[in-house]
């Protein structure tokens, strides 16, 4: 439209920093996550200049591009990258920004939709298109490029691999959670904005915000060290778990030894196990092996066989190990999406 | 041929791309409304353990994981073919009554209502929520957050998380509430009450006060008469959490009422190579391309949908919410008998109504002398197998469909998602839209953004859900080409 309109305003408000939040492959929890700061939302307004938020404000990428590089101070990418399209909006992003941060489990490890790994391209486009209500009796899929009667019409290429915000950009700091509690968010942005201003220390480059240097169990109410295990449960299984003692010790797998702390428990506090959404704690170069090894100490057997069959009744070793992780993780994905064999 | 296109949309959650191509005179020929996404989760789930279902479709959408997380939780206990104690239903549907004060809250201020509050004709630059608060009052900017705030606490004090709930699984729920969490859960019940009404109030003094956004909502540009689909309970009242699904025709005759485990005798979904998102439609009526009436199998399913396929609200104050909305825009009834309103701005109105019924229900179980009970899960006994749940999300209803094996482990998993439902309304809106603004080659180009942009946002369409993807960039690009495939035009107010 008019191009010129916007650019006016943007040089007044040029004093302040410049901060971008962007959503590429998400579910959209973190942009709510944002707006949950509630009424600390206008001081983020006041403290910067916010010159993308799709999901929230009228924005234009054409102004992007137009900026200078490094112009934005900071921008905020959820989400993973998915398809060439987020690929090439995250580099845009990257070039115009001086930090870059991977907001939420999708940017930073792969998230839930990082699973998609375990399968190739063409699994993952030929379930969608013939699922049981699906209409499809000449097979069609979509097409980047489809000539339709009119003209041509592209779609963004589907990637043969999920991938986090760090194998597409270098990326300055990160903040976990799937999404980040509103609190950290706002406690990473106050630190954002004091370190601006002069008021407090940079963070270091490759520093996790609004996360603390433990583990989800240090965080947890419950007991811990009271009981070992012979078997596995599932939640569905038990009508009640004692509400005092630690769900682990209860033979109900769950992630809080191996995730990092920072959302306070809050799982295991309402009878849940946790999942994992805060990534792996400070120090864990594999999420999965410290899993596994965090439940091979409170099973009872001794011998490495008995506790192989203990383990063995964990009934997705895949999604327990590497739920939120495995895009991110050093196994990345499983060999069927590196075969891309014989696609259209 | 000539190409205009809109990338992407703002305000709406979730990306979206129209192309518009052009006729040698000038007109349109044809338009494309592309959802450039897909995620993939009908495959990633398979090989899951059941039981994770609510929590890792919750990843589908961040806006409505709640409405993920309850149909999962159905679905799952279909699949173990179990009834979940009385109190686990109570607490699952308070839980997602407070999810929907919240989140039409939202969609009201924030979202859609720019477009009325503040007027279709301001500056883009003032329609967003800054603007809302320009024209209403600062102090309903307290009252907006105070909503949202006190809603996402009602979630997690029952599902453990503000977004992304924990608690409700195959059975029941891992906890229950106590008393203090109830009282403090039944004030806000109360509180949002008033603040249903109030809303109603800024919506009579502001849009019907004002001739000419009547004449709006009237208008040819805005009307649809498809098909319309809704949960009812066993009075036919609109449920969001449980009941059968139940299709109006256009024509205002009650066309079948199912259980949804039977959605695949009614719905199948359509496929268009030029997107990643699938069209449903009847199936009983058929697939007859992007057209409206009684011969196309397009429907539609909207707090608009919800009321015009049920015979009222379940609770009194949203009771008479509803009935003064047809007497003021669809005095008569239709030849097959019930009143419709085909108006699609109207389901601004429509959600209103909703949240007013919300909120009357939010207090309804708060007061259950049972919502406190410790009696909130049931063990399976039965051998997984299939299972269907679904729920009303509040962009359309939402039908998680799973098969597992003998351990619960996910074989087959279909899911049929709010918003994909309105997919094929939308495109058509769209198109709508252009022909009635390009003429002769010449462009309405203001018109066509903000006729285009508020056709969209009265779905408040999240293609998080439906690309099983998400709200990031939902901007809109509009691409004119003409007669040769040439881009005359490329309209991005805002991206
Ligand atoms: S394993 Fe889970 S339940 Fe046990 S202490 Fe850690 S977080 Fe709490
Ligand atoms: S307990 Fe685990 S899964 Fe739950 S919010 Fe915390 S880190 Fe995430």
């Amino acid at each position: 439209m008019s191009p010129t309109a916007k650019s006016s305003g943007a040089a007044k408000a040029g004093a302040k920093p410049k901060l971008a939040i962007f959503g590429a492959a998400s579910c959209g929890g973190c942009d709510i996550a944002i707006v949950n700061i509630h009424e600390h939302i206008v001081e983020v307004a006041a403290a910067f200049d916010i010159v993308l938020w799709p999901t929230i404000m009228d924005g234009k990428y054409a102004d992007i591009e137009a900026m200078d590089d490094g112009e934005i101070t900071i921008t905020l990418v959820s989400g993973s990258m998915r398809t060439d399209e987020t690929v090439h909006l995250a580099r845009l992003l990257r070039r115009k920004s001086k930090f870059m941060v991977a907001f939420g489990s999708c940017a930073s490890e792969g998230c839930i939709p990082g699973l998609a790994n375990l399968s190739s391209r063409k699994q993952i486009i030929d379930t969608a298109f013939s699922t049981t209500s699906t209409d499809n009796p000449d097979g069609i899929r979509p097409v980047w490029e489809y000539q339709a009667p009119e003209g041509v019409l592209h779609l963004p290429e589907f990637e043969p691999m999920l991938r986090t915000l760090d194998q597409v950009v270098e990326v300055d700091y990160t903040i976990p959670g799937c999404p980040p509690e509103s609190k950290q968010i706002w406690a990473a942005l106050q630190a954002v904005v004091a370190a601006l201003n002069g008021t407090g220390p940079l963070p270091p480059r490759g520093a996790v915000l609004g996360a603390g240097e433990s583990t989800v169990c240090d965080e947890c109410a419950r007991k811990r060290d009271v009981k070992k295990i012979d078997r596995f449960v599932r939640i569905q299984q038990i009508a009640q778990f004692d509400p005092e003692i630690c769900l682990l010790e209860q033979g109900l797998p769950c992630n809080g030894p191996a995730t990092r702390d920072g959302c306070g428990a809050l799982c295991p506090a309402v009878g849940a196990p946790c999942i994992g959404c805060y990534g792996a704690a400070p120090g864990v170069v594999d999420y999965g092996a410290r899993l596994i090894s965090a439940y091979a100490s409170v099973v009872e057997a001794q011998k490495p066989d008995d506790i192989d069959k203990v383990l063995d009744g964990i009934v997705d070793p895949a999604g327990q190990f590497y739920r939120f992780s495995l895009a991110g993780s050093l196994l990345r994905s499983s060999k069927a999406a590196w075969n891309t064999d014989g696609e259209k | 041929m000539e190409r205009i296109t809109i990338d992407p949309v703002t305000r709406l959650e979730g990306h979206g791309k129209i192309e518009i191509f052009l006729d040698p005179d000038g007109e349109v020929a044809n338009a494309y409304f592309q959802i450039p996404e897909l995620r993939g989760f009908e495959r990633f789930c398979v090989g899951r353990p059941v039981e994770e279902m609510p929590t890792l479709t919750n990843r589908i959408c961040g806006v409505c994981p709640e409405a993920h997380h309850m149909a999962a939780a159905k679905a799952g206990d279909a699949v173990y073919h179990v009834d979940p104690p009385r109190t686990a239903k109570l607490l699952r549907e308070l839980l997602y009554s407070a999810f929907y004060v919240t989140d039409h809250t939202t969609h009201f201020y924030a979202l859609g209502g720019p477009d009325f509050v503040v007027g279709p004709d301001a500056p883009a630059a003032e329609r967003n929520i800054l603007g809302v608060l320009a024209k209403v009052g600062m102090e309903v900017g307290g009252k907006v957050i105070q909503a949202r705030k006190q809603g996402h606490n009602v979630v997690e004090m029952i599902g453990g998380r503000k977004i992304h709930p924990a608690t409700a699984v195959p059975g029941g729920m891992t906890q229950g509430i106590t008393e203090e969490q109830r009282a403090e859960i039944e004030k806000i019940g109360r509180w949002s009450i008033e603040f249903a009404q109030f809303s109603l109030g800024i919506f009579d003094q502001i849009v019907l006060g004002n001739d000419a956004y009547k004449e709006m909502v009237l208008s040819d540009g805005y009307t649809h008469r498809t098909y319309y689909m809704g949960l009812v309970d066993p009075n036919k009242k609109v449920n969001f959490y449980d009941g059968q699904v139940s299709i109006m025709s256009p024509d205002g005759e009650r066309v079948g009422t199912y259980a949804p485990a039977e959605y695949r005798d009614w719905i199948a979904e359509h496929v268009e190579p030029w997107t990643y998102l699938k069209f449903p439609y009847l199936k009983k009526v058929g697939w007859k391309g992007f057209v409206d009436g009684a011969d196309s199998g397009v429907y539609c399913a909207t707090p608009l949908s919800r009321l015009n396929t049920a015979e009222g609200m379940a609770t009194p104050l949203a009771q008479a919410a509803y009935e003064r909305f047809y007497d003021t825009l669809a005095p008569k009834p239709e030849p097959g008998g019930k009143r419709l309103i085909h108006h699609r701005l109207a389901t601004h109105w429509a959600r209103l109504v909703e949240l007013l019924y919300a909120a009357e229900r939010m207090v309804e179980l708060a007061t259950d002398p049972e919502i406190t009970s410790p009696n909130v899960r049931i063990v399976p006994t039965e051998k997984p197998t299939e299972g269907v749940g679904t729920v009303e999300a509040p962009r359309g209803t939402l039908t998680h469909h799973y098969v597992t094996d003998e351990r619960g482990v996910l074989t087959s998993v279909n899911l049929l998602v709010g918003t994909t439902n309105n997919y094929a309304p939308m495109a058509m809106s769209v198109k709508k839209a252009a022909e009635s603004l390009i003429h002769k080659g010449v462009v309405v180009h203001q018109g066509l953004l903000n006729r285009v942009e508020m056709a969209f946002r009265l779905y408040d369409p999240c293609f998080g859900c439906a690309t099983h993807s998400l709200p990031g960039e939902m901007p809109l690009q509009v691409a004119i080409r003409n007669a040769d495939g040439e881009v005359i035009e490329v309209l991005s107010q805002n991206c």
